[in-house]
């Protein structure tokens, strides 16, 4: 777990056969855990956390990895779903083993803290993100961010044809263009925001004309990112990240490309990623330790270098080929205000009739 | 010539209406097996009456009506093509003389092991336009794709990944049925279709039931496949309010436990009246020449294949490509490892067997309780075991822990690989079940009454008379739960030990950020796999007999 040294198929094999060439025999890390710690790895005597993760396995376990190496803190992980762990706690209660709760979107957490599941972050920890970005209750922090953004075919939009604010979306020249990933965690937490920041009148208004007009629902960001790639459909609203991604995952060039919204519109909303400290943690120095390593600067800026996402704690730059974030963050919401926000969003939602589409 | 088909049923002899009565020791262990059988059913009613919420109700409202009748529509259209489509590849594939018909024994269930979101995706990937199809077709100046999507994308892509569940037992079916009653029938003068119709049909209609209803189950229960094909149905309403709304995620769930009850004893009392004879296997299965029908048969058999097969695989290898020659020529490597690979793939080898294994020896005693006793108890369980197909991954994962929440019950299976090929087990035990009833209904009681005579104890008759007769319904039960293990999703994340990988886990947690490279090289790992898995399971076994 600690240390990555194997990097083929053969390596790998002679792992197998001889344990110890990958177990705790060598001292450093190699890889992508290198570029966040290259010091020797420590011993901590026995200390240890564990974490449920809805952040991926292929992003998240090299900052694990380097954590355990710099602190000598041993981690175990169930990764899964953010919503689907969410509710597993939920389940556990104080029977769950998990210290740390890591999450994709805030909604997950939000949840949490309404079942009074999670336990305040340490002071310090909590001071190292601006208010913005932490939960009212001091119950989580955002580590990284995803900006909403509209995603395009480059060959099928041109650049004179795009819009400034998604509430240009509803005019009839976007007519059967646009994808929403409409029942997707990160698009139903961006749709209680707009609510909370317009009301609902305004925001139902808004679905239902996008609805009148033609757009199309997707699964989820990832979907609507390869139907447009393809040039099935013009444009949709998603997260930043997954054309970035699959820019670098991809062979041949990609056709679709983000555009950016106006710096002050809605649809330029940061969605954060956000961890906290379970209250039936036992180990809740180990935790914190944790929190506050995913808020270190190498840490930070392997979420940007790496991952393509916007670093959160303060004075971190994000990347150059990122577009610079607004004023708006989805963290200036208070979840505690929004109260059943997410169950009239649904109810928006399906109302809208875009599901039918 | 009516009457030919029916003198030679009188012939063979039927089951007794009523069986002996059946030993205690059977009935206890059915009894206790129904209940475990039965913890998603009670967690789900008690959260349910806990929650206060009203499933009458909701189901009433438009909001539920709607994705209701679109899952009907769905599992009612895929269920009725698998049915037809597996029945049919199952007899070209075991009783005639189609040219390679190993290969393709051993090629068709393998669509089954594909995790259906990322299958559907990669189907997507291939078919819809600006997809690799329809770069093809426009290049030599065709035109264009279709979009895959709506009632029939997901019709269709989900009876691409379902039909094995029909194909599996009816094959297993067809290839131990005895030659002699259907050259009884051809002597008497029926033709080839008649003598199909007539007498093969009727004795495989158990088996290709069985198979159906699993598949209408599994229609009702996908989210993966219908949300991406942008089919609103009810396992969306239920996944999208469970954070938010909990008391309509289990009101809905209950309506597909409803639903899926209403199916299952339709479907068992069909069955309880339909030809079950015994099989001697005393003579072999006659093998029909197909003539001038053999070529348009391959052609049928090929052209599903590669569409069944070769439509994900396509996408799957153009991602791994992709990102392979990405990764050699500079660009970003790969974020996993042969070591991550070979540890995912014993992860999934291992619950995949171990699963299997436990499922069948779970839904035995239960089998011969119903099929050879025609008890109550029996029959309850047997319906409870399959209509918990129906009930979301989700669900049976979180209800699972609930049942071990309990100090003592948490210290002895909490975070234990026991306790994750339990649920396994609870959730798929469903695809054994009908194939075994069959299987013990296949054995004449009257071999067994025989080495009873001859002084062969119970055990000893199970060993030496019936399981040789089962064997082939019972390899089709453990391969299906085999290869449904290994595309298993909410449990081998929620219910296993903690630090426990497979190849769908990874492949999910790739696929969900887009590592569309990692996602396709471990789904290619998990399709050859299964290919071994089956050639050894499924197609050896079976040619030994």
């Amino acid at each position: 777990m600690a240390t990555r040294t194997c990097s083929t198929l053969a390596a790998a094999v002679a792992c197998l056969l001889t344990a110890a060439a990958c177990g705790g025999g060598s001292t450093s890390l190699d890889g992508p855990a290198a570029s966040i710690f290259d010091g020797d790895c420590v011993d901590a005597g026995g200390r240890s956390v564990t974490i449920y993760s809805g952040r991926t396995q292929n992003l998240i376990e090299p900052v694990l990895d380097a954590f355990t190496c710099e602190t000598g803190i041993e981690i175990a992980v169930r990764w899964g779903d953010s919503v689907d762990l969410a509710l597993l706690l939920g389940e556990e209660g104080e029977r769950s083993r998990a210290d740390v709760f890591l999450s994709r979107s805030p909604g997950p957490v939000g949840f949490l803290e309404g079942e009074g599941l999670l336990t305040p972050l340490a002071p310090e920890v909590l001071d190292l993100v601006s208010d913005e970005n932490r939960s009212g209750q001091g119950t989580w922090v955002g580590f990284s961010g995803r900006k909403r953004v509209l995603v395009r075919n480059v060959d099928l939009v041109g650049d004179d044809e795009l819009p400034a604010s998604v509430f240009d979306l509803t005019d009839p020249r976007y007519e059967g263009q646009v994808a929403i990933p409409a029942t997707n965690g990160s698009f139903v937490d961006w749709f209680t925001v707009f609510r909370d920041q317009y009301g609902d009148e305004v925001a139902t208004e808004w679905l239902d004309d996008m609805v009148a007009n033609g757009a199309r629902p997707y699964a989820n960001n990832r979907s609507i990112v390869d139907a447009v790639n393809r040039g099935e459909i013009e444009m949709g609203l998603v997260n930043h990240y997954y054309t970035f991604q699959e820019a670098a995952a991809s062979a041949d060039g990609l056709r679709a490309a983000n555009h950016e919204l106006a710096d002050d519109d809605i649809g330029s909303l940061l969605i954060i990623t956000a961890a906290s400290v379970t209250s039936m943690s036992e180990r809740t120095e180990e935790a914190n330790e944790l929190v506050a390593y995913l808020l270190s600067e190498p840490v930070q800026r392997y979420f940007s270098d790496e991952t393509f996402e916007y670093p959160l704690a303060a004075g971190v730059e994000p990347l150059d080929i990122l577009p610079p974030l607004t004023a708006l963050e989805i963290g200036s919401v208070d979840f505690d205000n929004l109260g059943g926000g997410f169950t009239i969003t649904n109810e928006i939602i399906e109302a809208s009739g875009i599901l039918d589409g | 010539m009516a009457s030919s088909t029916a003198d030679v049923a009188v012939a063979v002899g039927r089951l007794p209406p009523v069986g002996p009565r059946p030993p205690l020791g059977l009935r206890a262990a059915s009894l206790l097996l129904g209940a475990l059988f039965a913890l998603p059913a009670a967690y789900l009613i008690w959260r349910t009456f806990a929650a206060d919420s009203d499933p009458a109700g909701l189901v009433l409202t438009g909001r539920t009506l709607d994705p209701l009748r679109r899952t009907l529509q769905l599992a009612g259209l895929v269920s009725l093509t698998a049915m037809l489509v597996g029945t049919a590849l199952a007899w070209l594939t075991t009783r005639t003389d189609l040219p390679a018909a190993r290969l393709w024994r051993v090629l068709l269930p393998l669509p089954l092991v594909v995790p259906t979101f990322v299958g559907a995706a990669a189907m997507i990937r291939t078919v819809n336009p600006g997809g690799l199809l329809d770069d093809l077709v426009s290049a030599v100046g065709i035109g264009t794709t279709p979009e895959l999507r709506g009632l029939t994308g997901a019709w269709l892509v989900l009876t691409l990944f379902t039909y094995p569940y029909v194909y599996l037992p009816a094959a297993a079916r067809f290839r131990q049925l005895p030659g002699s009653l259907e050259d009884s029938a051809r002597v008497l003068g029926d033709g080839p279709w008649r003598t199909f119709g007539r007498v093969c049909l009727p004795q495989a209609a158990p088996a290709i039931g069985a198979g159906t209803v699993l598949v209408f189950l599994y229609a009702v229960s996908d989210f993966g496949a219908v949300v991406l094909l942008r089919y609103d149905t009810l396992t969306r309403a239920i996944n999208t309010s469970y954070l938010t709304d909990q008391a309509v995620a289990l009101a809905l769930s209950s309506v597909l436990l409803a639903l899926a009850a209403v199916v299952v004893v339709a479907e068992r009392w069909l069955s309880a009246r339909a030809d079950h004879r015994p099989t001697t296997g005393a003579t072999r299965p006659i093998v029909y020449p197909l003539g001038r029908w053999r070529l348009p048969a391959l052609g049928l058999v090929v052209g599903w294949v590669a569409v069944a097969l070769g439509g994900p695989l396509a996408s799957l290898v153009d991602w791994s490509l992709g990102g392979l020659i990405r990764s050699r020529g500079g660009g970003r490597g790969l974020t996993i490892d042969g070591g991550d690979v070979v540890g995912a793939t014993w992860g999934s080898l291992q619950v995949g067997v171990l699963a299997a294994g436990v499922a069948i020896a779970a839904v035995l005693p239960i089998a011969y309780l119903s099929a050879r006793h025609r008890s109550t108890i029996g029959t309850v369980a047997a319906a409870l075991v399959i209509s918990t197909f129906a009930l979301p991954g989700l669900l049976v994962a979180l209800s699972v822990r609930f049942w071990t929440l309990p100090v003592w019950a948490d210290a002895v299976v909490g975070d234990t690989m026991a306790l994750l090929i339990f649920a396994y087990v609870v959730r798929f035990g469903s695809l054994a079940m009908g194939v075994t009833l069959v299987a013990v209904r296949s054995v004449p009681p009257r071999l067994g009454d025989a080495a009873a005579t001859l002084g062969a104890g119970r055990w000893r008759r199970l060993r030496t008379v019936d399981l040789p007769i089962m064997v082939p319904g019972l390899s089709a039960g453990a391969g299906l739960v085999l290869l449904s293990v290994m595309k298993e999703l909410p449990i081998s994340l929620l219910v296993s030990p903690l630090g426990y990988s497979n190849l769908a886990t990874r492949i999910f947690l790739s696929f969900q950020d887009a590592f569309v490279a990692e996602a396709g090289i471990l789904a290619l790992v998990l399709v050859a796999l299964s290919f071994v898995l089956s050639w050894f399971l499924v197609i050896r076994r079976a040619d030994h007999l």
